[in-house]
């Protein structure tokens, strides 16, 4: 017997996991990570599992699939999950698909205090904490600032010099980035369905009376690409991301930070409910905070991670492309998205339905 | 002997119960079940009618239902009227190397996704596609045109979409037609018109009614065609279920709607086959 211990300890002491102190690692686990395209290149993931011994298999998704799965499955199929921070609280408090996160075992040092603590808060449901911050972003306008230079702002999107040249996304964030360009307050009216309602029925008949002015309602990045690159859109609500794309093969093609405030979100490491190989995600969380890791998935994303000094990886393209949309007042500006309690996506659901049935 | 049968026949029987029960009558019971839930709080529900009274309540629903079905008759009415000629050429007009080359070309397209072949019809059909530019090139428009993201591309999407599952049925059918038969015909005195009326068509009847109830089906199931080519307007009753189901979390409603197609498909085949006077053995068998 002795001597079998001795050679795992042996063993151990050589595979470099056990010098980060993570015994349990040790054992060579699947991760299975659903996550959002960009945020699990294929170097990063060869690099860790050539350090940890682990495989990792990767499912795209996006936050409402996340949640439509894992609720399938009441929490099964995933080990690790990246929604947003707004849409954790919510959906366990209805459906119970996550597990509360340890968060000794996550190095806290690598990650911006200050939003890492913004998301704990966010994501406590009963006491206990469901979420850490990974990237974080925003949206607001990408803009062909050549044709559509009068577009500053989502209402700008209704303007007669642009129509028929326009798109946006028939979901939430274009409710709320309208309620806001319209002087109305969404994320204040949170607490109060009925005050929410109000909001929303307002917005409800601004898309509605703008509806003649969209070319599509599109449905996933690509489609968006696709539409701005052949100039058939000059003017759209998008991800910051997808305009500083776009600004690399056509400088008049840009993303635009809105008036009224850009809308921040925070995707997160969640840990589903019945994940089976959570050290496995512990590890690929920490490591992938690591600085010089978290400006690769930044290069790849496009989006800027909580990873405290990563900043000072990431090309310097990316980085000029930011500071031209992003001057530090419209960083203040930025809306972020508080946790959506559960039932505002029916009022939300129905205000759409009704959009997009309108003529 | 006889307990050697019995045996074989619960063999060969097991895998179909077993795919029915497990993939098709399990699903649709756990279905209803969520169909007829309803939430009244934070992780509460209450068993109720609500979501049915909702569909019926709320016009946008019931618009949308009723613009499916209409749309999918007259998807197959056109997948009809375009596929039977072309059946008719096949089964009866070319011979030998001709008619498997022409089969084998109904075919081809059918060999790559259907996504693809969607995304094919956007790229001839948009504002900078193919059809645009060459009518800019030729002179007939001087600006460029828009042919996505309207009904009539969403028809032409569906109605090539399902074009296959309407024309092998026909051909099938009219090859059985004994050539004799439609000679006989026209020495009678018949033409062209008598002959495919009165001997035509009645024999390729089962054809006809499998092939429509095959491309409705299709056709109102479908979820990629209208979603992608019908754009803004769209409006298709798959695409609210979906929506209910993974945009909204509102499985209760959407499985209220999913019932509902069910219910609404299964009306319409009915009355197509008491209509035309078939019965599902004959056009099926």
């Amino acid at each position: 017997m002795q001597s079998i211990y001795q050679k795992a300890a042996r063993l151990l002491s050589t595979v470099s996991v056990a010098a980060l102190g993570l015994a349990g690692a040790a054992q060579a686990d699947t991760l299975r990570l659903l996550t959002w395209g960009g945020y699990a290149p294929e170097d990063v993931v060869a690099m860790f599992e050539k350090e940890t011994g682990h495989t990792v298999e990767v499912t795209l998704s996006n936050n409402e699939e996340m949640i439509a799965k894992l609720r399938a499955t009441r929490g099964g199929g995933f080990d690790l999950a990246q929604p947003s921070q707004d849409r954790i609280a919510g959906p366990q408090a209805e459906f119970g698909i996550y597990k509360p996160i340890d968060l000794s075992k996550i190095d806290a040092g690598q990650f911006i205090g200050s939003m890492l603590e913004a998301t704990k808060t966010n994501t406590t449901v009963d006491g206990e904490v469901y979420g850490v911050p990974h990237v974080w972003g925003t949206s607001g306008l990408v803009v062909d600032t050549a044709k559509a230079g009068s577009v500053k702002d989502y209402t700008d999107l209704c303007n007669a010099d642009v129509a028929g040249k326009v798109s946006y996304r028939l979901k939430r964030p274009t409710l709320i980035g309208f309620g806001y360009a319209m002087g109305l307050d969404p994320f204040a009216a949170y607490g109060d369905e009925a005050a929410y309602k109000e909001v929303i029925d307002q917005v409800e008949a601004k898309l509605i009376d703008c509806k003649a002015n969209v070319k599509t309602y599109w449905g996933g990045g690509d489609e968006l690409m696709g539409l701005l690159r052949s100039g058939e859109v000059v003017a759209s609500m998008a991800w910051d991301t997808g305009g500083w794309k776009l600004n690399a093969d056509n400088p008049d093609i840009t993303f635009v930070a809105p008036a009224s405030g850009a809308l921040g979100w925070i995707d997160t490491f969640v840990l589903p409910a019945k994940g089976k190989a959570d050290d496995a995600a512990y590890d690929w969380i920490n490591f992938v905070m690591r600085p010089e890791i978290a400006a690769k998935i930044t290069d790849a994303a496009g989006n800027f991670t909580a990873s405290k000094g990563a900043d000072e990886y990431v090309s310097a393209d990316l980085k000029a492309r930011y500071q031209a949309s992003f001057p530090p007042e419209a960083v203040d500006n930025i809306k972020w998205y508080p946790p959506v309690p559960a039932g505002l996506e029916m009022i939300e659901g129905a205000a759409l339905d009704r959009v997009k049935a309108a003529n | 002997m006889r307990a050697g049968s019995k045996l074989g026949f619960i063999l060969l029987f097991t895998p179909l119960v077993l795919w029915l029960g497990l993939l098709i009558i399990i699903p649709h019971i756990d279905m209803f079940l969520i169909s007829i839930r309803e939430r009244i709080g934070v992780g509460k529900y209450d068993t109720s009618l609500a979501n049915y009274l909702t569909f019926f309540g709320e016009p946008l629903y019931m618009l949308t239902f009723a613009r499916t079905a209409l749309m999918s008759v007259l998807a197959t009415a056109l997948t009809l009227v375009i596929g039977f000629p072309v059946a008719f050429y096949i089964a009866k007009i070319a011979k030998g190397r001709l008619q498997s080359a022409l089969f084998l070309l109904c075919l081809v397209p059918f060999w790559v996704s259907e996504l693809v072949r969607t995304f094919g019809w956007m790229i001839l059909l948009r504002e900078t596609g193919v059809f645009s530019n060459l009518l800019q090139w030729v002179g007939l428009a001087d600006q460029p045109v828009e042919m996505l993201y309207n009904d009539v591309a969403m028809m032409v999407g569906l109605v090539y979409t399902s074009m296959l599952f309407m024309v092998v049925p026909l051909i099938t059918t009219m090859e059985s037609l004994d050539d004799s038969v439609i000679e006989a015909g026209y020495d009678l005195g018949g033409n062209g018109m008598s002959v495919m009326r009165e001997i035509v068509i009645p024999h390729a009847m089962p054809g006809i009614v499998s092939g429509s109830i095959v491309v409705f089906m299709l056709s109102l199931g479908n979820y990629l065609t209208p979603t992608m080519l019908g754009g803004k307007d769209s409006l298709w009753f798959t695409e609210l279920i979906y929506s209910q189901f993974i945009v909204r979390f509102n499985w209760e409603l959407g499985a209220a709607f999913g019932f509902m197609l069910l219910l609404l498909s299964s009306i319409i085949v009915w009355g197509t086959l008491k209509l035309s006077g078939q019965t599902l053995e004959k056009t099926m068998g």
